[in-house]
């Protein structure tokens, strides 16, 4: 399964090297030209069956969040900060992968038995955690894990029936969709896919890729939150497993094209694809980049739901995903012209 | 001018939603202007060709206005909402809300009456919109709603939902309308989506290349009481803009501004913003950069659902902008 080889792919924003490389092999012979830029987007075209053809950009990004090294402790321990939002609560104990040789590492932690009175109801931040990969010393360390190196999770992928557990599913799911949309026929649009660079940290990679792609419109392919294990209040869960793909009328980034809205909502129904609405205001994608390139791109969000995600380990339902490739591949068929204008 | 501004503030379109006001302002330019046109993301963009050798200027004023936008509906029909826009809690409890389909809401807090003494979060706030469930409530997550209320008018000052930014609408309508015989090449940009994140303006100006760009926008006064102290009032006349926190004026905008407002007889006050920007930010940082500047128009209350400006304001900005672009 390709998503399983993406999600243990290692690649923090700005390092996306061999994530890419996976994608590259993956879509060989499935577009007709490949290359990558000068910020390291992996772009691809695939040239569209129809008549009155759309230039359509698609992204996902390859990035994942993690943590960098930035100092060595006399004890031969790795100081890091984080790149990327992540949450210092997920962060004590984790099993993580450090620097181009993948050395395995713990991430330290104070016995529970050595607790005083209140001290585990405080939360570490990242400056006082200490990356051990159980070097002897600074100098050891220094040469295992130079400052720069940087530090994922160390999560295999697992089938858990129906649902799947795996790292980085934000954003590998949407890379993972975005190939099966690649590897299948052609569209009636010419399609400009682009496996995205530096999202986490400021949504960098897809602001040049767009410029580039000069589109008519754009689709961000995302993995995003599922807040829904039962809560004290009657309050959004931002997505729920189980309930289709997540499309996005705004967040913190942009505000979705109601005409590809309309559309992404019309092929579900007609076609009987669960899907839902997340919920406002939250959060941010490609598409805040995409839709201000030049005089401004159309865009619209689609994600797969996943649970805790920004953390070692998130959960995501394969029909969910089955379904984002399903209703994007069908609303890419049935796209015109008319819904990337701006009467509607 | 009073008629036009009543139908372009009673107008729905918040940020994103613009289709509405666009086509109530498209009606108002369509006769005026040599080109419309609407740029990709849907803000609107009316030419008045100039007689030729003279300079592509830029003119924005802002369509749409803040608003909310359901976020989820719970098993009793209430609506929980996010905000579109600068929206402040304390001008909410209580107020009245229109979705796009016309539906009604009224916004209400959480908790017992006897608590509230602080003011509250918006996520402590939900809208009723009459519904008893999940089923027989007409409003989805997504949906987007603007605070209602009617246009009024008390002597010189306007009041109404939406002035931020339809008044400046309202100016540039009339600027148009009574601009002949310049050289000049003057684009009237009726942007979206500048209360969230000034995406109208900034893609629109990357399609016109303007040699000058001029946002018209309302900003905030110092003349009420214990008012955080500004020195901008209402009835003084249009504020030339100095800077505010997203633009330093480009000082030969901002004289060229001060200029027509001395040719054209109107008194001009001159303004520094402390809070908020518009769409000038955006437009001066596209491509190689535009000189960019703002003639506002004083407002007090902004961003609640009572706006207002004085009459003469409003005059005297658009005479100044006659006067400028000529």
């Amino acid at each position: 399964m390709i998503l399983k080889e993406l999600s243990e792919a290692f690649g923090p924003s700005g390092n996306e090297r061999p994530v890419r490389q996976i994608l590259r092999q993956a879509l060989e012979g499935h577009v007709d030209r490949m290359w990558v830029d000068a910020l390291g987007n992996l772009h691809t075209e695939k040239q569209g069956t129809g008549e009155d053809r759309l230039r359509v950009l698609v992204t996902a990004h390859m990035d994942e969040i993690g943590l960098m090294v930035v100092g060595h402790d006399d004890d031969g321990t790795l100081k890091v900060r984080a790149i990327g939002g992540i949450d210092p609560r997920v962060l004590p104990g984790a099993q993580v992968l450090v620097g181009p040789d993948r050395l395995p590492g713990v991430i330290g932690l104070k016995p529970v038995h050595l607790l005083k009175e209140g001290e585990a109801d405080k939360v570490a931040t990242i400056d006082q955690l200490r990356v051990d990969i159980g070097a002897k010393g600074k100098e050891e360390a220094k040469n295992l894990a130079p400052v720069g190196a940087v530090v994922v999770f160390a999560t295999r992928f697992r089938e858990l029936g129906p649902t799947v557990m795996g790292k980085s599913f934000d954003d590998r799911v949407g890379c993972a969709v975005l190939v099966e949309l690649l590897r299948g026929e052609r569209f009636p649009h010419d399609l400009h896919a682009v496996f995205t660079v530096q999202e986490e940290v400021g949504l960098r990679g897809a602001r040049v890729a767009a410029y580039a792609a000069c589109p008519d419109c754009g689709f961000a392919l995302e993995g995003t939150i599922a807040d829904d294990l039962p809560k004290e209040k009657d309050v959004s869960p931002t997505t729920e497993l189980g309930k289709g793909p997540a499309i996005t009328v705004m967040d913190r980034t942009f505000i979705a094209h109601r005409g590809l809205n309309r559309l992404l909502v019309e092929t579900a129904e007609e076609l009987g694809i669960p899907c839902q609405f997340k919920q406002p205001g939250i959060g941010g994608t490609d598409s805040g980049a995409v839709h201000l390139a030049r005089e401004g791109v159309p865009c619209a969000t689609v994600a797969v739901p996943c649970r805790y995600i920004h953390s070692p380990a998130s959960l995501l339902s394969l029909a969910d995903f089955e379904n984002t490739v399903r209703l994007m591949r069908e609303a890419l068929n049935r796209l015109r012209r008319e819904h990337v204008g701006s009467s509607f | 001018m009073r008629d036009l501004i009543r139908k372009l503030t009673e107008t729905y379109g918040p940020s994103g939603f613009e289709d509405r006001i666009r086509a109530v302002i498209r009606e108002e330019v369509e006769p005026l202007a040599d080109e419309v046109r609407v740029t990709p993301l849907g803000s609107l963009v009316a030419v008045k060709k100039g007689t030729g050798g003279g300079r592509r200027i830029m003119l924005a004023a802002h369509m749409d206005e803040i608003g909310v936008m359901a976020s989820h509906v719970d098993d009793k029909g209430f609506l929980r909402f996010t905000a579109i826009g600068g929206v402040n809690p304390l001008t909410c409890v209580g107020a009245r809300v229109q979705f796009e389909d016309g539906t009604l809401g009224v916004i209400g807090v959480e908790g017992k009456r006897e608590d509230r003494t602080k003011a509250p979060r918006l996520d402590q706030l939900y809208i009723d919109v009459g519904a008893t469930g999940k089923d027989d409530c007409p409003v989805r997550v997504g949906d987007a709603a603007v605070f209602v209320r009617p246009f009024a008018v008390r002597g010189t000052r306007l009041i109404a939902k939406a002035m931020d930014d339809r008044i400046g609408c309202a100016v540039l309508i009339e600027t148009l309308r009574r601009l002949e015989g310049t050289s000049n090449e003057v684009y009237f940009v009726f942007s979206v989506q500048e209360e969230t994140t000034l995406s109208g303006a900034r893609t629109a100006a990357y399609g016109i290349e303007p040699d000058l760009a001029i946002a018209v926008d309302v900003t905030g006064t110092g003349d009420t009481p214990e008012a955080r102290p500004m020195a901008v009032e209402l009835g003084k006349g249009p504020a030339v803009k100095v800077q505010d926190r997203g633009m330093i004026a480009h000082p030969l905008v901002r004289d060229l501004l001060v200029r027509a407002a001395e040719a054209a007889g109107v008194a001009c006050q001159m303004e520094v913003l402390e809070r908020g920007t518009t769409d000038a930010a955006a437009m001066q940082l596209v491509r190689a950069g535009v000189p960019s500047g703002c003639l506002s128009i004083p407002c007090r209350y902004v961003h609640t659902p009572s706006e207002m400006v004085d009459e003469g304001d409003v005059e005297g900005a658009v005479k100044v902008l006659v006067e400028a672009v000529r």
